[in-house]
């Protein structure tokens, strides 16, 4: 055998592992499901009674789905100026600056921080001072989750954001700004009809990003099996309740919570086919 | 060498002792006087980096988008110095068609003619718009190719089609000058001499200036002519007598081919 064919098997091989083990992983999820499943079949989406006592065991996942959408909501609410003003400054008003750089630098810094420890600032830093300024008495939450949230999701929408920023032709700029526009129109009229597949793209993927995170939710959200009530109510998320009970959980009550992991998995392979979509169409 | 005054017709603009340095010493344009010619074509020469692109963007001040752009000397138009005036009067007066056409790919190609004032938001009655759009395009001649596709995109023009409009969005304004940079290099050569043509028929209306590294297209159209040489201007003449009888052995040599 020559070593062009054994460097065609070994590529071969590696890529079909890919393939088995994210097959692997999408066949456990629906097998174990499958018990949770037949007890409880759809109404498990719209039951919001998470009861683990022995004998009367009963599990809905919708005060987790209703968790996870409202702390992503609203950090996507929050990231959303945040990221579009980052975006702007770096992509456009300080291109290619000293300035750009470094704001630059630091957005892939905060992409690159380990959500632990994202969770330990907002437990230890985050928390004692929405108590501090009176919002909740605990600074435990809906809106304290969905703030840490939004930091942790600026950087991803910003970061593709200002790449298609930067994408959009000079001469489009170069045309308006000789039709008399100033800066401002220039970006409202040219900037961002031309950017905004790119734009809604990323806020789409920072989105589906959000919905799966994990630590830094578990330790602030206050892990309330409760349909949030408002903005500083406590909650669940559907990744902090796996993180916090997979431990102890068995027979149904893991099967539930494998069904809570399928759905999450579903829910974000959609978002990110979406903002995958949007960006295909787009280039 | 550089107080050159062509002809005692009437000018529109008067360029004096206009220097732009895109950093501390490194000039793109160096002391250059010149006045250019109401309802003629005025054609600025040159090998690259002479300055010439620069030259042009300042009339209307674009070249301040470069970053650490300094400028000294003035621009009349008429009796105006257009360094005291603000930008967005002053490119609605002088404007600008670039060296690839560059329509709004976003707007159709009714909306890519009237899109200075929709940039500027200048509301107008829906017939004024119609008229602006109709006169515009009729004089590019475009109206014809295009009045029944007013509302479709102006990318799917051909790039000869597109270039027109960019030359209708410019006329819009009714400016008084209009500043074209190479605006036939990247176009095949029946769009050229269409574009040509145009120039030719628009001086009646307006004042052109018209930066081409093509120099049979200076000598076709234009009425005068400058030479620019490393940021100076070498050379201000008719066309006729640069082309004819040059003073400056380097005109010359650019002109025979010797460089360039």
């Amino acid at each position: 055998m020559n070593s062009d064919k054994i460097l065609k098997y070994v590529l071969f091989i590696a890529s079909l592992l890919i393939l088995l083990i994210a097959g692997g992983m999408i066949y456990s999820l629906f097998r174990g499901a499958i018990p949770s499943f037949h007890q409880f079949g759809w109404k498990f989406l719209i039951s919001s009674k998470w009861d683990p006592t022995q004998g009367r065991e009963q599990y809905g996942a919708l005060l987790f789905i209703a968790g996870t959408l409202f702390t992503s909501i609203l950090a996507l609410v929050i990231a959303l100026p945040m990221a579009f003003s980052t975006s702007l400054f770096i992509g456009e008003y300080f291109r290619n600056t000293r300035m750009a750089a470094i704001v630059s630098t630091f957005v892939d810094l905060l992409a690159g921080i380990p959500s632990i420890i994202y969770g330990l600032w907002g437990f230890y830093v985050l928390r004692p001072f929405i108590v501090s300024i009176g919002l909740s008495p605990q600074g435990y939450g809906i809106f304290t989750s969905g703030l840490i949230l939004a930091i942790m999701i600026i950087p991803y929408a910003t970061s593709l954001s200002n790449t298609t920023i930067m994408m959009v032709p000079n001469e489009l700029k170069e045309a308006a700004y000789s039709l008399g526009a100033t800066r401002l129109e220039v970006i409202w009229n040219v900037i961002l009809p031309n950017a905004r597949s790119g734009i809604t793209a990323s806020y789409v993927l920072a989105f589906g990003r959000a919905l799966g995170e994990t630590l830094a939710v578990t330790m602030l959200i206050g892990n309330a099996n409760i349909i949030p009530t408002g903005l500083f109510s406590t909650g669940n998320t559907m990744a902090s309740v796996i993180a916090n009970q997979f431990g102890e959980a068995s027979g149904l009550q893991l099967s539930s919570l494998i069904e809570i992991g399928l759905l999450l998995f579903v829910i974000t392979t959609i978002i990110n086919a979406v903002g995958k979509f949007i960006i295909k169409k787009m280039a | 060498m550089n107080e050159i005054n062509t002809t005692t017709k009437p000018s529109i603009l008067s360029i004096e002792d206009l220097s732009i340095a895109y950093d501390i010493d490194k000039y793109a344009v160096r002391n250059v006087s010149a006045k250019i010619e109401k309802n003629a074509i005025t054609a600025i020469m040159g090998p690259s980096g002479c300055g010439k692109t620069t030259l042009l963007r300042a009339i209307n001040r674009m070249h301040e988008l470069y970053p650490n752009i300094s400028t000294k000397g003035q621009i009349k138009l008429y009796d105006e110095n257009i360094y005291d005036m603000s930008t967005i009067k002053l490119r609605r007066k002088i404007g600008m068609v670039f060296q690839r056409p560059n329509p709004f790919p976003t707007l159709s190609i009714y909306e890519n003619v009237i899109a200075g004032y929709k940039l500027n938001g200048i509301h107008m009655k829906r017939s004024e718009r119609d008229e602006i759009v109709e006169t515009s395009l009729r004089d590019v001649t475009l109206w014809d190719e295009v009045k029944n596709s007013l509302h479709k995109k102006g990318t799917f023009l051909s790039g000869g089609q597109q270039q027109r409009l960019c030359v209708a969005r410019a006329l819009a304004f009714k400016p008084d000058v209009i500043l074209l940079d190479e605006p036939t290099s990247a176009l095949d050569p029946v769009s050229t001499a269409k574009i040509e043509d145009l120039l030719v028929e628009l001086k009646k209306q307006y004042t052109i200036v018209l930066v081409t590294h093509n120099m049979s297209q200076a000598a076709r159209i234009s009425d005068n002519s400058m030479f620019m040489y490393l940021g100076e201007l070498i050379e201000y003449e008719d066309t006729k007598t640069i082309f004819t009888k040059p003073k400056d052995p380097r005109t010359e040599g650019y002109l025979t081919g010797k460089f360039g």
